[in-house]
């Protein structure tokens, strides 16, 4: 590739990020008045954890000074992100193809699709920020959530935040490569996977409650290392309660959710790139199925 | 000499359709294009005139890389629309006619500024091509309206300006007047038009436009390839295509009630190249095509045995329409009626 291609890929690969992150926006901001979004926005994060406290609080007869408790909290809360994340990127492939049929002609636009896929996901980041935000507000105020933002490891947090949001988008990008060629149904894939990935990547229970021949599986998923950065960040101590990956320091964790990432983020271009073709070959791209 | 701006060569589509649950190994095969060569020079408004289910559709999607062919190649603006894709997509834009596209929450001008901007048009010059195609085709007060909120035949006219407002060079309109009344349609022929007239001293742009409507393609289109069941028949100016014609005789007949009688029979006299008849309350219009005029004598007395009046007789000259029954034997209505659909 020519200096001058690679200057006209850079150029198309951030002008489709940066509509498509506008666009994706727009849809999710848009669909209500700003004050039922602000409601919406609140209600529902503060509703989910609410329900997790309850069965947590029922389960232990309110032992809330258990260290479990905040990993059970913080995991849930950030949890969240994987589902809006994955489903922001692959959702939109659903969403322009079946509902606004626009698919079609941002295939024959002059843009980069995983970029513009990437770029569609942004909304579900901030949406999922918006309520991780809410939830640990919430918890600290109302739900006996003990966090000291002077004891965090901020530089840890938004690290590890960011390298998680790529990896999870990258995920996103898988889904959105299946639902190319997936007609029908292909809304519940997000759905679907984040429920799976919910069981083995130690978000509410650490991976020790697992049996050991399902343990490997959360070992190999980035999501459980990515998940106890975020609780190690903001508070240290639970992570050292629990010995599954207590062995593992902040940066061995680091280490290891760059390398199962990277591994990730390039099998999904790969995945992304073999689904998009097959998808040209089957004329598969403008296809509705009305359902 | 500017290089042409679309080529195709042995193009072919197959698609592969799968059968019902019980039958699901059993596929079938449905060849929706083949051996499709065409040339098309740069500057050229193009037409593509053939019946529902003929293949346009699977054309314009190969050549807008939206859809990998089976056998052959095609390029646009001189690349190859699969190997070179990339290359290929800055240089064009699509509009298909008969759908209601768009993203509902943005306004008309919200939705064709983000398509702009997908191009790399600057923002001030998008408003402003945005606000002069708007008012060309007859929107403009719509502008600041959720898309929504826009009738289907309104979001069409938004989605034909996209199509524009890129001033790509080489532009797709598959079917742009489908579902379109009667004062729209003229509106975006018109548009359509001044495009033609203004390419005249810029020869860069080349349009491609597939219809059904034989008056839209003899009205607007350079040349005209008339396409059905996936093949090409014939490619000329319009005017050379019914020019074949020009030494048959045609005629228009109204009848009383056809008692029985079918085109078919009025075909097999002699001298009878086709005929078509349409029943309506009341009688049958028939189109006749004769090698000579002294034909109509043996048609005449084909009438008169089974009791048909003839309610009114008319001579004219050939049109697009009789060109297609001269090449597929049927008229393009009676294909649509009883044609398997190839049209994907």
């Amino acid at each position: 590739m020519d200096r001058s291609t690679a200057a006209v890929t850079r150029s198309e690969t951030w002008r489709s990020f940066r509509i498509a992150t506008w666009l994706g926006w727009q849809i999710a901001s848009n669909w209500t008045d700003p004050l039922w979004f602000a409601i919406y926005s609140i209600v529902r994060p503060v509703s989910r954890a609410a329900i997790l406290v309850v069965m947590y609080g029922v389960i232990t007869q309110g032992n809330f000074s258990d260290p479990l408790f905040p990993y059970i909290y913080l995991g849930n809360a950030f949890y969240s992100y994987v589902f809006t994340v994955m489903n922001g990127v692959s959702w939109a492939v659903i969403d322009d193809r079946e509902h606004y049929r626009t698919l079609k002609y941002m295939y024959v636009a002059p843009i980069r699709i995983p970029a513009y896929l990437l770029g569609r996901g942004v909304a579900g980041f901030l949406t999922a920020s918006l309520s991780v935000v809410i939830t640990i507000l919430a918890g600290v105020l109302f739900l006996h959530v003990s966090f000291d933002p002077l004891q965090a490891d901020w530089l840890l947090f938004f690290v590890s935040l960011a390298i998680g949001v790529v990896m999870l988008a990258m995920m996103g990008l898988v889904l959105a490569a299946l639902s190319l060629l997936v007609a029908r149904h292909s809304g519940f894939l997000a759905e679907g996977v984040s429920g799976v990935l919910f069981l083995f990547s130690g978000a509410i229970y650490p991976l020790d409650v697992l049996p050991v021949w399902l343990q490997p599986i959360g070992y190999a998923i980035p999501i459980t290392y990515w998940l106890e950065l975020m609780r190690r960040s903001l508070i240290g101590s639970v992570a050292e309660a629990f010995p599954t990956l207590a062995a593992f320091s902040n940066l061995e964790l680091l280490g290891i959710l760059v390398g199962l990432s990277v591994v990730f983020g390039v099998a999904s271009i790969y995945v992304f790139r073999a689904c998009d073709k097959r998808a040209r070959e089957r004329g598969l791209i403008d296809r509705t199925t009305n359902y | 000499m500017p290089p042409l701006a679309i080529e195709t060569e042995a193009l072919g589509r197959i698609y592969k359709i799968r059968g019902s649950k019980k039958e699901k190994k059993i596929r079938k095969e449905l060849v929706a294009l083949a051996d499709v060569n065409l040339q098309i020079e740069t500057g050229e408004l193009f037409g593509l005139l053939g019946p529902n289910g003929a293949g346009k559709t699977t054309l314009i999607k190969i050549l807008t890389t939206l859809l990998a062919p089976t056998t052959g190649w095609a390029r646009v603006a001189g690349h190859d629309v699969v190997d070179a894709a990339a290359k290929v997509r800055p240089l064009i834009n699509m509009v298909s006619g008969g759908e209601s596209s768009g993203y509902g929450l943005l306004t008309v001008r919200e939705n064709l500024w983000m398509f702009s901007q997908f191009y790399g048009v600057p923002s001030k010059e998008a408003y402003r091509r945005i606000d002069e195609l708007l008012k060309r085709v007859g929107i403009f007060d719509r502008r600041h309206t959720k898309s929504a909120d826009l009738s289907t035949g309104l979001r069409q006219k938004m989605n034909i300006v996209r199509g524009f407002m890129t001033d790509p060079d080489v532009l797709f309109l598959d079917e742009p007047t489908l579902g379109l009344d009667v004062g729209a349609s003229r509106e975006v022929r018109a548009l359509i038009r001044e495009w033609v007239d203004d390419r005249r001293s810029d020869v860069r742009r080349t349009l491609l436009l597939t219809t059904h409507y034989m008056v839209e393609a003899d009205e607007l289109c350079d040349r005209v390839a008339i396409i059905n069941q996936g093949r090409v028949l014939a490619c000329d100016t319009p005017s050379a295509l019914k020019q074949h014609l020009q030494k048959d005789a045609i005629f228009e007949v109204e009848t009383s009630p056809l008692n029985g009688l079918t085109a078919q029979t009025i075909e097999d006299l002699p001298e009878v190249r086709t005929a078509t008849a349409t029943e309506h309350d009341g009688g049958a219009t028939l189109n006749l095509i004769l090698v000579e005029e002294n034909a109509l004598a043996h048609v005449i007395n084909v009438f008169t045995q089974k009791n048909v009046r003839i309610l009114k007789l008319s001579k004219r000259e050939p049109t697009l329409e009789d060109v297609f029954v001269d090449l597929v034997g049927r008229s393009m209505a009676d294909v649509e009626k009883g044609g398997e659909s190839s049209e994907q």
